[in-house]
């Protein structure tokens, strides 16, 4: 089979493709496009080449240290246990994502689906929006401190953590989300409109499920900045190295799996176990990039 | 007394007046044709019947619309309305569904949910809409995944199957090979005797073709409503005959 297909490949050099002669020729030619190849193939190059410099130096400075005493399940100065850090980054993520998704998909529904266009307040809203996703994390670490920490005397605690990062992440779920929405034809809407569908079950039947690859694409990006978040969460959620438990767990300090890799480099004393931690937060965003693009496949699919 | 009855309707688009005075009786259970040039105000008269038009910002309306003597504009519940009128657009439209869900999806909005009901109406629509035998083995695949002409069979399945009174279709055959074409002109004339239909063409033949009556819209305005073989054979506006012997439009 694979021997008759080759056999009945031309043998002659395609007329539409140039040979390595002709285009050598052909960039001699005009030296200047020789150059403008050059220049992006070796932005190219170099792009590529930091990623995966990047990438190696820390697997080869993290892996050896990925001992079992680091995933230990309570947290000591000997073993400088990261397993806390883990869970608590989990829950960090759940709680931010409970309080920051449903309110920035139902904000972007009512800037795209009910709101009038030109309206005032929507380009209030949007004006707002783009404000927010400029400031530096560490001015919400701030406002977090001052109003939840401080304010609401809720302490270092994971809920504070978890309000300051939802107020963060917002912006970044409320703009994905539109412009998913904006994504979707209009003829859908007016499909449904002349079916007799009210505006709500034209939303919630037709136009969210055509957004959902959209808005998840904005919920894993939000996933990757809490999971990665640092300096908002040093003034808000504490670094108390444990798993928040019992009855009050939410107004409990914890560190969350960046922050523990920043305080062990910063005490100097584990630098190894900073990489080896580096190397699971690594591992993490990666499966969250890959899980979430399997599960947008599927649902794109469906 | 007509299905529809418009009465001193105008229609503006922020300044820009779209439809000026129309005055039009629509027989029932006929096929009423709309032909004119492009940007006449056809397309924009058909959407004020099912009140399309309402989701266009800076569109006023004045003027009486009567669907069987009720006034569309005042009490009356437009989703119910829309229920009752359907609409057939220019480009077919499925739901990115699949084929059985979108012809579902109006009984379902309407609140018929009985499995057996449902697979009654998704069978008799198709059969209606002549592509039943096309479908039948894959009603649980993606309607997208069909040709462009049975996308529009499909989407007139969909307007079929909550049994409206009347159907307009706004240009459904012109982005259709002429196969297609044919095949929706003989479902359009089949389904008459059930349906009021209303329909928008750029197509002159295709209005000759299939429809009973027929009215020509020249900038916002109604030149002239007629049977169709009288307003073909002789127009008595010397516009009408400019327009369908191809002097301009």
């Amino acid at each position: 089979m694979n021997q008759t297909a080759a056999s009945a490949r031309p043998q002659k050099h395609p007329i539409n493709r140039l040979t390595l002669k002709q285009r050598i020729k052909s960039y001699l030619k005009h030296p200047l496009s020789l150059f403008l190849f050059l220049i992006v193939a070796a932005a190219t190059l170099i792009t590529v080449f930091v990623l995966f410099f990047l990438i190696l130096y820390i697997l080869i400075k993290g892996i050896p240290y990925l001992t079992p005493s680091l995933f230990a399940f309570e947290y000591n100065s000997e073993n400088v246990s990261m397993f806390p850090a883990i869970i608590t980054t989990i829950m960090m993520t759940v709680f931010s994502l409970i309080l920051a998704v449903p309110l920035g998909i139902f904000t972007a529904i009512y800037l795209v689906e009910y709101a009038r266009r030109g309206n005032k307040i929507v380009e209030l809203v949007r004006l707002t929006s783009e404000t927010l996703s400029g400031i530096p994390s560490i001015v919400y670490g701030l406002f977090g401190m001052l109003f939840f920490v401080t304010a609401l005397h809720w302490g270092f605690s994971l809920i504070a953590g978890a309000f300051t990062l939802a107020i963060m992440i917002l912006p970044l779920i409320m703009r994905t989300t539109e412009e998913a929405l904006k994504s979707v034809p209009d003829t859908y809407r007016e499909a449904s409109f002349g079916l007799g569908a009210g505006r709500l079950r034209t939303v919630f039947r037709i136009v969210l499920p055509s957004a959902i690859p959209g808005i998840l694409a904005g919920v894993i990006l939000a996933i990757g900045r809490i999971v990665g978040e640092t300096a908002a969460l040093i003034y808000t959620a504490g670094t108390v190295a444990q798993i928040p438990t019992g009855r009050e767990f939410l107004f409990m300090s914890g560190r969350t799996l960046a922050i523990h890799m920043w305080a062990l480099s910063g005490e100097g004393l584990n630098t190894n176990q900073a990489y080896a931690t580096a190397v699971v937060l690594l591992i993490v965003v990666l499966l969250i990039n890959w899980l979430s693009a399997a599960v947008a496949k599927r649902l794109a699919k469906s | 007394m007509g299905k529809f009855e418009i009465k001193n309707a105008d229609l503006y688009y922020n300044d820009f007046h779209a439809l000026k005075n129309i005055n039009l009786d629509i027989p029932q259970k006929q096929i009423t044709a709309f032909i004119g040039p492009s940007g006449c105000g056809k397309s924009t008269l058909l959407k004020s019947l099912n009140r399309m038009n309402d989701l266009i910002e800076g569109c006023k309306i004045t003027g009486e619309f009567l669907l069987d003597g009720e006034d569309i504009y005042g009490n009356m519940d437009v989703n119910l309305l829309r229920k009752r009128v359907g609409m057939v657009f220019q480009k077919p439209n499925p739901f990115p569904m699949s084929v059985y869900d979108n012809i579902a999806f109006g009984p379902r909005t309407h609140g018929i949910h009985s499995k057996s009901k449902l697979d009654d109406i998704v069978e008799k629509s198709l059969r209606n809409a002549a592509i039943w035998e096309e479908v039948k083995d894959r009603l649980k695949k993606s309607a997208l995944g069909l040709s462009g002409g049975q996308q529009q069979r499909l989407c007139i399945a969909r307007a079929l199957a909550v049994e409206p009174e009347v159907l307009l279709m706004d240009e459904p055959t012109s982005a259709l090979d002429p196969i297609s074409t044919s095949k929706i002109e003989d479902l359009v004339l089949e389904i008459k005797r059930e349906y009021t239909i209303i329909i928008v063409t750029h197509n002159m033949q295709q209005a000759t073709r299939i429809s009973d009556r027929t009215a020509f819209f020249l900038l916002g305005e109604v030149v002239e409503y007629d049977q169709t073989e009288n307003l073909f054979s002789m127009p008595k506006d010397k516009r009408t005959e400019d327009y369908i012997t191809g002097r301009f439009g």
